[in-house]
This record gives C-alpha cells, structure tokens and sequence, in this order.
C-alpha cells in the first residue's frame, strides 16, 4: 500500500500546549480543541513544514528519539496520520 | 414590562422585567443589600412574561424570556416566579457572558486565594460552598464562577445561594432567618430556598481572588477519598464545566490551560458535609505549604 503524503498545519495556526499526559492543540483556523497523547505531538514537531509519508515520518522520528524502524512503526505512524487528518491538523498533499 | 428591577452581581448588570409584582417583589427583597448603580446599562435582560394574556391571572404561569432563549421551556407557575426570576439570569450569563470565562463552579476565598469546587448539579458544591461561607471563607459564588482571560483571577458571582432539598435544612440551623427567602416547594428541582450571602461577600463581591485549588466535590459514597488530578484530566472537566469555552475561542483556551497549570485539582468524595468541610481544609492548608 503507497501512504500518501501529509503536510502538517502551518506553525501559527496550532497553538500547542502540553498538560501533563494530554497535549491541547487550538486551532486557530477551526477554533476546534482537540486532546492528544503522544506520539502525535512528536509527530506533529517531527514534520514541521515539509510534507512527508508515514515511512519517511517514521523514519525521522526513530532518528529523533533513537529508535530503531522495525516491526509496525510505518503502519502505526500512517494510522495516526490519518487521524489527524480527519481532525484537520494535517492535510494530503 | 409592568415591573421590573435592576441588580448588579458581581460583574454583570441584569434587567429583570415582569408581568407581575411578586416575583420582582421576591428579587428585590432577596438583593436589597447588594449595592446599586441604576444609571449602569444592564449587560443582560431577564423577561417574566404570561404566555398568553389571560395567563396573568388565571392560572398564572411564568414563561422566561430575554437575550437568550431555550426553545420549548416549560412555564413555572407563578408561586415559583422567584424561581423563574434565578434561572433566567443564570441562563442569560451561561449563554450570553463572553468577558470571561464561565465555569460551572461554587468558589470560597481566603486570603485572596480562591478554592474553585467544579460538579454537577447533585455533587454537593454549593452546599459545600454555603457551608465554608460561614465558617470563615468569603464566598465567591454558589453557581458560576468567572476566570478572567488577561490575569487568571478568579471573580465572584455572588448570587443568593439556591439551597436545595436537605441543604435547606442544614443551612437554616446556621443562620438568621432573615438571610433565608421563601421556600419554594415542589420545583422540578426540589424543595428550593434561597441564601442572601453574608453582608461581607455581597460589599467584596468586587474583589478578585488568585485560584489556589481545584476540587471535584462528589458527595456520597461510604468514605472520604481524594484523588489528585492531571492537568489533562481538569482541562476536560472544565471544557465540560463551561458554557462559554467554545464561544471565546482562544483566549477560553488560554485561560483555561493556565488555570490548571497553576492550579492544583482534586476529586474529592465525602459522605457528609462534616466530611466535606475537613477534606478541603486540609486540602488548603497542604496546597498553603
């Protein structure tokens, strides 16, 4: 199966803020909360502005947190991604 | 209309509007000490109004109208006015009110700090709340409480405290009789019957006051529990407690991720207001450490 490419919410329509195990993310252009846990907002940080696919996503977020990119890792990262952008926090491109 | 009043609680200026003496006769005497500016533009207006001509007499029955309706709410007969008269303006500021945020809460304070006590209708916080106001804390406010989006303070609603069913008694014992207003029984809410705050609430109904804990009030069960709380867990709460967080946008949101930053939050159960009263106060002078 070919992931589609996602590209996150420009920066300075998220106002992101952590509150303990939950994550608050407003956005500015739906005016919409929405309660996340990890590892969305990594995810979130991970593809700043460039568009990417759930194996590249995956990728850096392996190099970020220094994990090795076996087992699901791409397939748990495109399921997210999809979430998100049901919740409209990342587009395809 | 034929009747009406003005009365200012805390930051909002109501206009209460009737077609009948009573139950602007019954407001007036519950808030005759609360001060009074008759030349301030009301930030809301409550209409107590028959639905039909006739209904001003016979069978007389109270529709409540104002800025903000709720479709299909069913007339409250007259002897209930007073009633009318107190949902009115509680549904005129949960609908309308949009300086600050406005949490469904009871508040105390003490030393300009407040204690915040967020339930549903049942969880004993105005009780509760009616209880710390004559036990040495102010009271802020028995129903909604107002986090103000630039400074994070917490300010008082200090309406008189709707006592409900078995409060009514335990609240009577404690206080002159001349702070209770009428009995209103058999509402669709119970036996109700109004406090007027002590004269020291009403005159700092003005002040504001630092939140200094979150609680969860649920009344029942066995024995006295306290639960800490995450943030995450008490911004949901709160969403769910407000009834302006949407409407604000992102100053509610700001306002309501740093109040529970800032703020530690507790569910708290209790078996009985004794209990009730204990689990705060300690709770208050831990979070004073």
């Amino acid at each position: 199966m070919i992931d589609p490419a996602y590209r996150a919410a420009p920066a300075d329509a998220l106002r992101i803020e952590p509150l303990g195990e939950l994550t608050a993310i407003f956005d500015r252009r739906s005016m919409q909360t929405h309660l996340v846990v990890p590892p969305v907002p990594e995810m979130l940080a991970a593809m700043a502005e460039d568009a990417c696919d759930a194996a590249a996503l995956a990728v850096r977020l392996a190099e970020r947190f220094d994990l090795s990119v076996e087992g699901d890792a791409r397939a748990v990262v495109a399921a997210r991604l999809r979430e998100l952008a049901a919740m409209g926090l990342v587009a395809p491109t | 209309m034929r009747h009406d009043t003005r009365i200012a609680v805390g930051p909002v200026q109501f206009r209460i509007g009737s077609d009948w003496a009573r139950p602007i006769a019954a407001l007036n005497r519950l808030y005759a000490s609360y001060p009074q500016d008759p030349e301030r533009p009301a930030d809301a207006t409550v209409r107590l109004f028959a639905a039909r001509p006739w209904r001003r007499w016979l069978r007389p029955s109270v529709q409540i109208g104002g800025d903000f309706t709720v479709p299909d709410a069913l007339p409250l007969p007259l002897a209930m006015g007073l009633l009318a008269a107190e949902m009115g303006m509680n549904l005129q500021v949960a609908l309308g009110w949009r300086r600050h945020l406005l949490l469904h809460a009871s508040a105390v304070e003490k030393d300009g700090r407040a204690v915040i006590l967020s339930g549903v209708s049942g969880s004993g916080k105005s009780t509760l709340a009616a209880l710390l106001g004559e036990t040495g804390w102010r009271l802020m406010s028995d129903e909604f409480t107002l986090i103000a989006p630039d400074s994070g303070d917490a300010l008082a609603f200090p309406r008189a405290v709707s006592l409900k069913n078995e409060a009514i008694a335990e609240m009577a014992a404690r206080v002159d009789p001349a702070r209770l207003g009428p009995l209103l029984a058999g509402t669709p809410k119970g036996d109700i019957r109004h406090l007027i705050p002590r004269p020291d609430a009403i005159a700092a109904m003005h002040d504001p006051a630092r939140p200094a804990l979150i609680l969860f009030p649920r009344f029942g069960g066995a024995a006295a529990a306290v639960e800490p709380m995450g943030e995450g867990e008490a911004f949901v709460r709160l969403t769910e407690a407000s009834t302006n967080y949407t409407a604000l946008g992102e100053a509610g949101f700001a306002a309501l991720t740093r109040l529970v930053r800032e703020t530690p939050a507790f569910a708290l159960s209790y078996p009985d207001s004794a209990t009730g009263l204990a689990l705060v106060d300690r709770l208050w002078a831990e979070a004073g450490r």
